[in-house]
């Protein structure tokens, strides 16, 4: 049983990073809010309470990474980072602009707290094993973890990665997928079947553990055996794309497209409403 | 000018790279080194067997290598990632470019067997355009060594450097034309013979060749320069610049395709103030299956087709 307060502080930070995302996706005019809302329960979990990780020094290397390989789902991740005070919340208003820092895909070059580079799918998984066995040649104790997408499932680089991390027994390596069913063209099994996906990655030599990916007590839970297992571990979260939003829940056209004005009122309306019943 | 000559010794230039990468090794235990399967051919595999736990055999999966690779040097190692050109460029072009060229990773692309002398296994084998792809890349710096000497002064002097690099060999044993190390520096080239008739620009293994055409020329009284480009980028702009202005007609040699690699580099440095020039390479085409050095003459890649090669573009001098 996890500390209700606990629980309820995630959720509220959960929260916060939909109503940024739909801010500064809105702002940008363009982006992606879809896969950022489905990924807020996920970090929020993992910034505001699982990562040992230090806003002050982003570099440490000391501290447990996190590679977002789904990209695009930045706006999920920079406010993340922006509420743990990597950078000003202020800067999350600058998302894609011009001279601003905060590109339209992640880039650890520019943005303090990112770990690494992507955009390109099905890249992620592979550099989170680099940084996994350096870990083990390091003899430090810090854990990679890695979101992929459930569309990136497509990608052949993935299953190459798949079975290299079992192969070098990377139990400091937890990938989460982001399971909401949908990628740009259509739902994923009418683009590219993917199931059964946990016995594909069993078969790779993964552990796996399936939650709910809008439960805070859950993820946590999943994480905390993941730990103790001694193979790398693959925690499929079900999760809704557009989770919080109720007109972007579940919905193809906001994989890549920002809110109208009226959408974007009825949307933070929404939040808000949900942020106070939380409060309640 | 740099001491160079053409002698009976011949050594293969991934020797040279195996030597450097122990001798690194031992120096440095941030050296780690990433294969695809191919670690008896790249010669690797003896950086592995003296330090096993910092060598990967990433299997035949290029794509996840370069991605490990760019993962480790995240964590501060220097990640050695080593595979054919063929195959440790186009296979995984855009893991390098997302995850290595991108974010400027500490990742060093060594690859051999480039260019047509691989010979038998045909034009599936012969990367070509290696050269090409990576100096399109921003960030990415290129080198093609000139011998198993040289090799040796490459690999150090890029592992002290940070940032990604591409050094392309080829797979056949080459004539040793340096007697002496420590004379290479990322950028800059060398100049190897004098002359103001006609200047000779090659890098890799062609600069023997290009040392031979000296020879050829200066029997017909021909005062040819020669300066070999190890670093096909960042080229050296200035001795290009000077070749362009003292000799007045240029010819570059490289067994990579005419299209984007030194031919590219060279054009570009002295576009502003051109002279006339003649780039030799393999001219747009696919290679074949043949013994290398059928393959070297049939494409022109020789002393003799230097020469002549030389003599014409002086023709057209203004």
């Amino acid at each position: 049983m996890h500390d209700k307060e606990l629980i309820k502080d995630l959720q509220r930070k959960a929260l916060l990073i939909r109503k940024y995302v739909v801010d500064s996706v809105y702002r940008a005019g363009s982006g992606h809010p879809g896969g950022s809302l489905s990924i807020a329960d996920i970090l929020s979990c993992l910034y505001f309470h699982e990562m040992r990780h230090d806003p002050k020094n982003p570099k440490w290397p000391d501290r447990d990474r996190l590679v977002l390989s789904k990209g695009h789902a930045c706006p999920a991740l920079y406010a993340a980072l922006a509420m743990s005070g990597y950078f000003p919340v202020e800067e999350l208003k600058n998302l894609r602009k011009t001279g601003h820092f905060l590109q339209g895909h992640p880039c650890m070059k520019k943005v303090p707290g990112v770990d690494m580079s992507t955009g390109s799918l099905g890249q992620g998984l592979s550099a989170a094993i680099g940084m996994a066995i350096a870990g083990k040649l390091d003899k430090k104790d810090y854990r990679v973890f890695v979101i992929m997408g459930d569309g990136e499932m497509d990608e052949g680089q993935v299953w190459e990665a798949a079975a290299s991390a079992s192969h070098h027994s990377l139990d400091n390596l937890i990938a989460i997928l982001d399971r909401n069913g949908l990628q740009i063209d259509g739902h994923t099994e009418e683009i590219l079947n993917i199931e059964p996906i946990q016995w594909r990655w069993r078969a790779f030599g993964w552990d796996v553990i399936e939650v709910d990916g809008h439960n805070i007590e859950e993820i946590l839970d999943a994480i905390h055996e993941a730990d103790r297992n001694a193979k790398p571990t693959l925690i499929i979260a079900y999760t809704i794309k557009g989770k919080g939003v109720s007109f972007m829940e579940g919905s193809l056209s906001f994989h890549g497209k920002p809110p109208s004005k009226e959408q974007y009122i009825k949307a933070m309306s929404e939040l808000n409403q949900a942020e106070e019943e939380l409060n309640d | 000018m740099i001491s160079a000559k053409i002698t009976d010794k011949m050594r293969n230039l991934r020797d040279g790279y195996s030597s450097a990468l122990i001798k690194l090794g031992y120096e440095n235990e941030n050296v780690v080194v990433l294969d695809a399967d191919l670690a008896l051919s790249t010669k690797t595999k003896r950086f592995g067997t003296i330090f096993p736990d910092r060598f990967f055999d990433c299997g035949i999966s290029e794509a996840n290598m370069m991605g490990m690779a760019a993962g480790l040097a995240t964590c501060g190692k220097i990640a050695f990632a080593s595979s054919f050109a063929v195959f440790a460029t186009g296979r995984c072009y855009d893991q390098i470019r997302q995850s290595v060229a991108y974010p400027e990773l500490n990742v060093k692309i060594v690859a051999t067997h480039a260019g047509i002398s691989v010979g038998g296994d045909g034009a599936s084998h012969q990367m070509i355009e290696d050269m090409a792809l990576m100096r399109a890349l921003p960030n990415m710096r290129v080198i093609a060594p000139a011998d198993a000497i040289e090799v040796e002064d490459v690999i150090p002097a890029i592992a002290s450097i940070p940032g990604p690099f591409y050094v392309r060999m080829g797979r056949a044993d080459a004539p040793v034309i340096f007697s002496r190390h420590n004379r290479f520096r990322v950028g800059k080239a060398k100049l190897l013979r004098k002359g103001d008739d006609v200047a000779i620009i090659s890098t890799g293994t062609m600069t023997a060749e290009a040392l031979k055409a000296y020879d050829l020329l200066k029997k017909e009284g021909i005062g040819a320069r020669v300066i070999h480009m190890p670093t096909v980028k960042p080229v050296d702009r200035k001795e290009v610049m000077k070749a362009a202005r003292d000799t007045g007609a240029i010819v570059t040699c490289e067994e990579h395709t005419v299209i984007g690699g030194l031919g590219g580099a060279v054009s570009r440095a002295m576009s502003e103030d051109p002279v006339p020039m003649i780039r030799i390479g393999i001219n747009d085409t696919f290679g074949e299956s043949g013994e290398a050095a059928e393959l070297v003459k049939k494409y022109g890649l020789t002393a003799d087709n230097i020469a002549k090669t030389a003599k014409k573009v002086m023709k057209v001098r203004r």
